[in-house]
């Protein structure tokens, strides 16, 4: 107790760049966002962002390109301030606190380096900053070059390294600063497939020795479930939801927070229930399940490409529909074919290569078990629970 | 029997081939075929080194050797010229003059240019683009126009015949040509760069000398070079607004007319004397510039 008091007193910066290795006990360290907004003129970039991430913590920040991730990420750094709205780092208001105030680290999509420096000084140059005495900062680059794999090109300069190499160089010094808050934006984004998994696995075990609350930016839904962690899924601005990325993914609170966490996009159509039957497209149906409990109305159903099914036996379980197919991609272990149903185009994923002719007419048909329902506010209504999937 | 006829065909395809390509090859080793592309160039050559050439032809010719006849060479060379040049102050001050006001006003256009293509390529501000706009419009009205103006203003608080009155004369037009080129090598910086600094914890001051300036180096060459360019050359504003104690190189070779004639040596050897200045400056910044000419604005 009384050393987490302590640690309260220390302002973050000296106590970061200070510290060795792991935090010291009871120090809990948290980021809190409380209706956070940023507005360049009549635009809304961020709107009533609200969030709490705690120490040693994986937070993804998924959203679509423009949905406003780096407008976060700046504005959690201290680079932009609010609109209106509180940032609070450790129970303190940070909110107007200049961005070199604070103990924040920041990798950005494009490699960011001092190309002036030698990829040694590029490490150092936080700790150079702080004053951190020589053997020390000696000590923790060599360690974070080590880890990083960028012990031999320490005494080059970082235009002369590949991207990849550039990329870990930024991440070393954003590693050395053992800083309270890490934001990564889209990190891996420009690198080849191979290096972005390796260093996908890499990245989380790296800072979970320092302790820091670290915020990864990304586009794609896929790289949010690889790395697990928490996600807030981010859609236009709004946060739409934040949870443990399994849970975002398997039950999405809303349309907006469904869209994003969907790769291929997600299935959509159109429903009315009247009383006990269900319209859609032209058609009228005995009504699903999930529907049972829900008033009379419009919905908006979702569901994702995995559970969209080709082929399969007609049945009472499923709801089938008749379409044409437009094009298949293959990817070799799995085909994505899309569908064109009445007015709305689908995409379903099968295992191993289709290579169904477009044009083609076709059976698909849909498991009400595994669909999402929004209603006219484009919340979730109805869907899978969260302990039946799991 | 077909086969054997595509066959010879082949073969007498192939033969064909081979002389053109031995003919083809022939003519360029021909001893005594016109290169034009060489002549022409050489012919251009000439014509840029030749009025150089006979600045320094001269610079070594007494007066009675430049006008009895032309000679592609000095018969007699002498360095009387320069000797005198050297050893009378009334000459070689001209030399200390002009450095010193090219000097100053070199470092104050990139001094105060810094700060403002800073702002100007990272900030947007009211009438950005406007005061940019009007900061080149300076380098429109020819110099002539601000001599009376500036020798009335110098006058007045005891600026006159100062080294700081031409170099301050002379970032009326220099300041913005060294803003404009500035910028456009600023704006070549990515802004990340700037913002990483401020993560990592530097001041601005800090990060501006230690980090943004050796980014910049290359810019900061060619600004430098163009106004030293600019003000070495430049003759109108320098001689009005000096007459004794910071007269200008310029000025003082329009001494050489006098009473007793042109003194063509004298003269020429001074014109070599003003070109070296120039010669060493460019030798020291010839990297920067072609690499400025690649990345910046220029």
């Amino acid at each position: 107790m009384e050393d987490g008091a302590l640690g309260r007193f220390v302002p973050p910066s000296c106590g970061r760049c200070l510290g060795v290795g792991a935090r010291e006990e009871g120090f809990r360290l948290e980021l809190r966002l409380e209706d956070v907004s940023y507005q360049v003129g009549e635009d809304v970039h961020i709107a009533d962002a609200s969030a709490q991430l705690d120490a040693g913590s994986m937070n993804v920040l998924l959203g679509p390109t423009l949905a406003g991730k780096t407008t976060l990420l700046r504005l959690m750094a201290g680079l932009d301030k609010p609109t209106s709205g509180r940032i609070l780092l450790d129970g303190q208001d940070v909110t107007g606190v200049p961005v070199r105030k604070r103990s924040v680290a920041m990798v950005y999509q494009q490699f960011v380096n001092y190309p002036t420096l030698s990829v040694y000084e590029n490490i150092a140059s936080p700790l150079r900053v702080a004053g951190v005495a020589r053997d020390e900062a000696e000590r923790r680059v060599q360690e974070a070059a080590r880890l990083l794999g960028l012990t031999p090109m320490l005494r080059r300069t970082p235009l002369e390294l590949s991207g990849g190499q550039q990329q870990r160089v930024a991440i070393a010094r954003a590693l050395v600063k053992q800083a309270d808050l890490v934001l990564l934006d889209e990190p891996l984004a420009n690198l080849d497939y191979k290096l972005r998994e390796e260093l996908r696995a890499e990245l989380p075990r790296l800072f979970s020795a320092t302790g820091s609350i670290l915020v990864y930016a990304t586009t794609e839904p896929s790289e949010a479930l690889l790395l697990g962690g928490r996600t807030l899924t981010l859609w236009e601005g709004r946060i739409s939801q934040i949870g443990p990325t399994a849970d975002v993914y398997r039950r999405p609170v809303s349309l907006a927070a469904a869209r994003v966490f969907s790769d291929p996009p997600l299935n959509e159509l159109s429903v009315s229930k009247v009383g006990t039957v269900l319209h859609a497209f032209d058609r009228t149906m005995p009504l699903p399940a999930p529907l049972a409990g829900l008033a009379d109305g419009t919905y908006r159903v979702g569901f994702r490409a995995e559970d969209l099914r080709i082929g399969d036996a007609p049945s009472d379980r499923l709801i089938g529909f008749a379409g044409k197919v437009t094009v298949t991609e293959l990817t070799g272990s799995e085909s994505f074919v899309h569908i064109d149903v009445g007015p709305e185009n689908w995409v379903s994923v099968l295992r191993g290569v289709h290579d169904l002719e477009p044009g083609a007419p076709v059976e698909v048909a849909i498991d009400p078990a595994r669909i999402f329902v929004f209603d006219g506010t484009e919340k979730l209504a109805a869907g899978p629970s969260l302990k039946k999937a799991a | 029997m077909d086969k054997r006829m595509t066959e010879q065909r082949l073969s007498a395809a192939s033969t064909v081939a081979l002389p053109r390509n031995a003919v083809s090859a022939g003519t360029t080793d021909r001893p005594f075929a016109v290169n034009w592309r060489a002549f022409g160039l050489s012919l251009y050559l000439l014509a840029l080194v030749l009025p150089i050439y006979w600045l320094v032809n001269m610079s070594f010719k007494s007066n009675e050797e430049i006008n009895s006849t032309m000679t592609l060479f000095p018969h007699h060379p002498i360095l009387t010229n320069y000797i005198h040049i050297f050893t009378d102050p009334a000459w070689y001050m001209g030399y200390v003059h002009s450095i010193t006001y090219v000097v100053i006003n070199v470092v104050i256009s990139v001094v105060v240019a810094l700060p403002a293509a800073y702002a100007f390529s990272r900030y947007r501000f009211l009438g950005d683009k406007h005061l940019f706009f009007w900061l080149l419009t300076n380098l429109m009205a020819p110099p002539a126009v601000y001599a009376l103006p500036f020798f009335n203003l110098y006058t007045a608080v005891g600026l006159f015949d100062t080294p700081w009155a031409v170099a301050l004369a002379h970032c009326l037009f220099n300041v913005p040509l060294a803003v404009w080129i500035l910028e456009g090598f600023i704006s070549g910086v990515p802004r990340e760069i700037d913002e990483t600094a401020q993560i990592d914890g530097y001041s601005f001051p800090h990060f501006f000398i230690k980090i943004f300036l050796p980014l910049i180096a290359n810019g900061v060459g060619v600004a430098a070079f163009f106004c030293f360019m600019f003000s070495w050359v430049e003759m109108l504003l320098a001689s009005t607004l000096t007459s004794v104690n910071a007269k200008p190189i310029a000025a003082v070779m329009t001494r050489t007319v006098s009473a007793a004639g042109m003194d063509w040596g004298m003269l020429a050897a001074a014109g070599v004397l003003t070109m070296i200045p120039g010669a060493i400056v460019i030798w020291f910044v010839r990297n920067h510039i072609a690499k400025g000419f690649a990345l910046g604005r220029v």
